[in-house]
């Protein structure tokens, strides 16, 4: 059996008196589309901080590749090659979208790796930096790359998020609700993207809210209520379980749960 | 026509837009409207000593400029790192002490005591500065302003390096044009390398830092470290400028922490423009003389000190230089709407 990429054992989180994650275990592996999903106030972006190192959790441990990982300082657990994105875009709004981009290529990951396409050279950042924006959807011609990250739709925002990451040349990339606030057609374009990131051999965690179009990809889901992993399964098994569907809208409405799945 | 008919536009300027390009290598006109300015200021700064060689003003010019750094690494913190930093007064008596410890104890001459105490000096600020460095906004500026209180008052209860009294005697520089052309140098070295270094790659982590410092953490980089690059190049900056304070008044005290050395770089960086980093020279040459000639009013003269100030925030809030950057660079025209 091979041995997972992402080994979470037992974390649990509380702030104050308030348990955010009870025991929550789950694995994920090399190439795998790991979808979370869970209602509001779930933990699901709980989950992503303890992982990042954005807080340290209560207890529990988390390893990447075998190595224990958890309370480390958050640049150095991207360092190793797991990246996150925020759900709340984090640009550095007084540069311009390709100089966002310059700050993950400083790295010392991307100085070891040669940022996402590795090999060449890091001489010019800014033009490596242009190269991603293209590759990830920002027209090259245009002067979309050019403009100042506080004037840009959040289409090319959510991108530039996973631009970020992309930078670091990253094996794992944890996608905090990269979907939403996007319209279907922006949704639609994304879809192959994440896909193409799959076949690069990139493991993606989703943390998402739009249930169809994660379902599309995702290869495995997990949910999450209150804190507590509900099930975890192929798409279609967890959008046949009754605690899922009792979990989201509650015990009476299984009907209607259909018409939106 | 009435105003609401009637809106103001503003367009770039045919020269402006043309000198963006390559244009500008080509034409001597487009060359020098870019050059221009800039040959101006370091023309102007060099000639300063021989259009005011009265000995007062000779004074006045080097104070200027030993503000006018401060009001650079004010400026460089607050709006390409986003540290507000009250800590000018901690810097400048760091430097004074340290320029003055080597000189009197030591004997070193004033030449090397400076560039010394520039490192020395930075390396004494980042450290005591290093425990606050997660901290952000207005509570990074309260622990910068608490440090020079503090030091004055350790210097003053144990009675170390010459206690109230302060270090006397210390060597002055060998003369007064010496005296003028090392600290403007060192402004203009300041200015244009701090104008270059912000457009740098490393300089963009700095400003990714003021933007969002998470961010900056997710892309795998340690952000402590480089906020501490900052604060040592902002100290140094500032510990040099003390240096050159104590060899010009031959003494070093307690009054070099005296917090006009926090305050009024800020207040020149207000006037001259935030973040422009030229617009706190400007701001110093024209609010040290003004305070100067103030003088005569006594106390008074805090009351046109904090009219110019309220003055120039009510109606320039964005500063001297971005007011003429604006001119220089657009004109306006009324349109019909």
């Amino acid at each position: 059996m091979t041995q997972p990429i992402l080994k979470m054992n037992k974390i649990s989180k509380s702030f104050g008196g308030v348990q955010a994650l009870k025991d929550v275990s789950f694995d994920v592996f090399q190439g795998d589309i790991l979808g979370i999903i869970g209602p509001n106030g779930s933990g699901k972006t709980t989950i992503v901080n303890c992982i990042t190192g954005f807080i340290k959790p209560t207890s529990g441990k988390i390893y990447f590749k075998g190595k224990n990982i958890t309370g480390k300082k958050p640049h150095k657990i991207a360092d190793m090659g797991v990246t996150r994105t925020f759900q709340v875009m984090r640009p550095y709004h007084s540069l311009p979208a390709y100089k966002n981009l310059v700050i993950p290529l400083f790295s010392p990951r991307a100085k070891r790796t040669g940022g996402w396409r590795g090999g060449g050279s890091l001489g010019d950042r800014q033009t490596v930096a242009i190269d991603i924006l293209e590759e990830i959807g920002f027209e090259r011609d245009s002067y979309i790359p050019f403009k100042k990250t506080s004037t840009l739709p959040t289409g090319y925002l959510k991108r530039l998020e996973l631009a970020r990451c992309l930078a670091l040349k990253p094996e794992i990339i944890i996608c905090d609700e990269v979907f939403s606030g996007l319209s279907m057609s922006e949704i639609a374009s994304m879809v192959p993207l994440i896909e193409r990131l799959q076949d690069e051999g990139i493991t993606i965690v989703m943390i998402e809210h739009r249930l169809r179009e994660l379902f599309q990809v995702a290869n495995r889901v997990m949910v999450l209520n209150f804190g507590e992993k509900l099930i975890e399964g192929t798409p279609s098994q967890v959008m046949a379980d009754e605690k899922v569907k009792e979990a989201y809208f509650g015990s009476e409405k299984v009907e209607e749960v259909m018409t939106y799945a | 026509m009435s105003t609401q008919e009637l809106r103001k536009e503003r367009i770039d300027r045919g020269i402006k837009v043309r000198s963006d390009g390559l244009y500008a290598l080509m034409s001597l006109r487009e060359l020098s409207y870019l050059t221009l300015p800039r040959i101006i200021l370091i023309a102007g700064m060099l000639a300063l000593p021989f259009l005011m060689p009265d000995m007062y003003w000779q004074r006045v010019i080097s104070i200027v400029c030993i503000y006018a750094i401060l009001a650079l690494s004010f400026d460089f913190m607050a709006h390409y790192v986003g540290l507000v930093s009250l800590g000018g007064a901690f810097f400048i008596g760091t430097g004074g002490y340290i320029a003055g410890i080597l000189n009197s104890y030591f004997g070193i001459p004033p030449m090397l005591t400076v560039p010394l105490a520039a490192i020395m000096g930075g390396a004494v600020c980042t450290l005591l500065l290093f425990p606050c460095l997660p901290l952000k906004g207005v509570y990074f500026a309260i622990v910068t302003l608490m440090y020079p209180l503090f030091m004055a008052r350790i210097i003053e209860a144990f009675d170390i390096f010459g206690g109230t009294d302060g270090l006397v005697g210390i060597d002055s520089f060998s003369s007064a044009f010496a005296e003028q052309y090392l600290v403007i140098g060192m402004v203009l070295i300041f200015l244009f390398g701090l104008r270059r270094f912000v457009t740098t790659d490393m300089g963009l982590i700095f400003t990714a830092v003021m933007d969002n410092d998470q961010a900056v953490r997710a892309s795998g980089i340690n952000i402590t470290r480089y906020k501490a690059l900052a604060v040592f190049i902002a100290s140094a900056m500032g510990c040099m400028a003390g240096a050159c304070l104590t060899h010009i008044y031959m003494w070093s005290g307690i009054s070099q922490f005296a917090l006009d050395f926090s305050i009024l770089p800020i207040a020149a960086t207000v006037i001259g423009g935030s973040g422009t980093l030229v617009g706190p020279l400007i701001g110093c040459l024209i609010l040290v003389p003004v305070s100067e000639l103030l003088r005569d009013f006594g106390t008074l003269r805090i009351v046109f000190y904090a009219s110019i100030l309220v003055g120039f925030i009510l109606f320039r809030s964005d500063g001297i230089m971005a007011f003429g950057q604006r001119k220089y660079e657009q004109f306006e025209r009324w349109k019909k709407i």
